[in-house]
């Protein structure tokens, strides 16, 4: 669990990490704590996994990936944890889940999330994850975002 | 857009993970990509000011950080769309919300700190609405090693 340090690093991160030689000394200064705590806790909650990552956070729209096709497909519940992996370790899949059907509306329980540049390449992505799951795949679509109705980013209050 | 040139392209595609946990991160990931450590903080400045990257940092995990997030999904009638698509983005707890070419066609995430809230505010689009949110919590996530290669 996060302890109040922790929520006032990722308060003071949110934003990005300073544009400065040292920023970790920099966010030390800021926080009232020394350099080498804040290398150790972020390097902690990076092995946890509170930190997906660190480093450049593109934005998909400005840089031409204006495609977004979700991927979604039927696969035997005794097969997913296998197809799911390989379907993850995709370089061009971004998110990869199970998911719970709604049937018979939504057969499906496996997401993977495809970007590309335009429609089509995600359609070619998409079918390149068809020939890597193969019979498998009971079925599968591919949905487009149309319209983005809303888009805030994370907020997390000190 | 404007085009990127090489040093841009090789910050975005080499240092969307892994930047150092050292007392010098700029100097010690630009040797990597031939940069020096000005260079790189100037180029990286460059890229958030232009928009080409939304931030440069840790990537936070909502879920990790304690709270709740869920996919949820209404077979919106066309004609009463932007109606909820406004009773929907009302909800402070809705982060992202998009229109997608299916039956199922408003898919948004609901994300709260308490994770009883989730319920709560399905429950509460569903009597908003009249119509059937469909929660589609994740039961297991797959390892992705996220990259957008420009």
């Amino acid at each position: 669990m996060l302890d109040a340090i922790d929520r006032k690093l990722i308060a003071a991160t949110q934003a990005g990490l300073p544009l400065v030689a040292e920023p970790y000394r920099a966010l030390a200064d800021q926080l009232n704590l020394d350099e080498a705590g804040v290398i150790n806790r972020l390097t902690r909650l990076l092995e946890e996994g509170a930190i997906r990552r660190i480093g450049a956070i593109p934005n998909h729209y400005a840089l031409g990936t204006t495609a977004n096709g979700m991927s979604v497909w039927d696969i035997a519940d005794e097969a997913v944890a296998d197809i799911g992996a390989r379907v993850g370790a995709l370089d061009f899949v971004t998110h990869c889940y199970e998911r719970p059907r709604h049937l018979p509306l939504w057969p499906y329980n496996l997401f993977a999330m495809v970007h590309g540049r335009t429609r089509d390449e995600v359609r070619a992505k998409v079918a390149e994850i068809a020939v890597l799951v193969g019979p498998a795949a009971r079925a599968h679509e591919v949905l487009f975002s149309t319209r983005i109705l809303k888009k805030t980013g994370l907020r997390i209050a000190a | 857009m404007r085009s990127l040139d090489p040093t841009e392209k090789a910050i975005i595609n080499g240092l969307q993970g892994g930047f150092p946990l050292t007392q010098r991160p700029y100097r010690d990931a630009g040797a990597k990509l031939g940069l020096s450590e000005g260079e790189m903080i100037e180029e990286i400045g460059n890229l958030i000011a232009g928009g080409q990257l939304s931030r440069f940092g840790p990537l936070w995990n909502a879920e990790a950080l304690g709270g709740a997030v869920c996919l949820a999904a209404i077979a919106v009638p066309p004609e009463r769309f932007e109606e909820v698509a406004g009773l929907v983005n009302a909800h402070p707890e809705i982060a992202h919300n998009y229109e997608r070419d299916h039956e199922l066609n408003m898919w948004f995430v609901v994300s709260a700190e308490d994770p009883a809230r989730i319920a709560q505010v399905i429950a509460e689009i569903e009597r908003e609405t009249g119509l059937r949110v469909r929660a589609m919590p994740k039961t297991r996530e797959f390892f992705v090693g996220f990259r957008v290669e420009v």
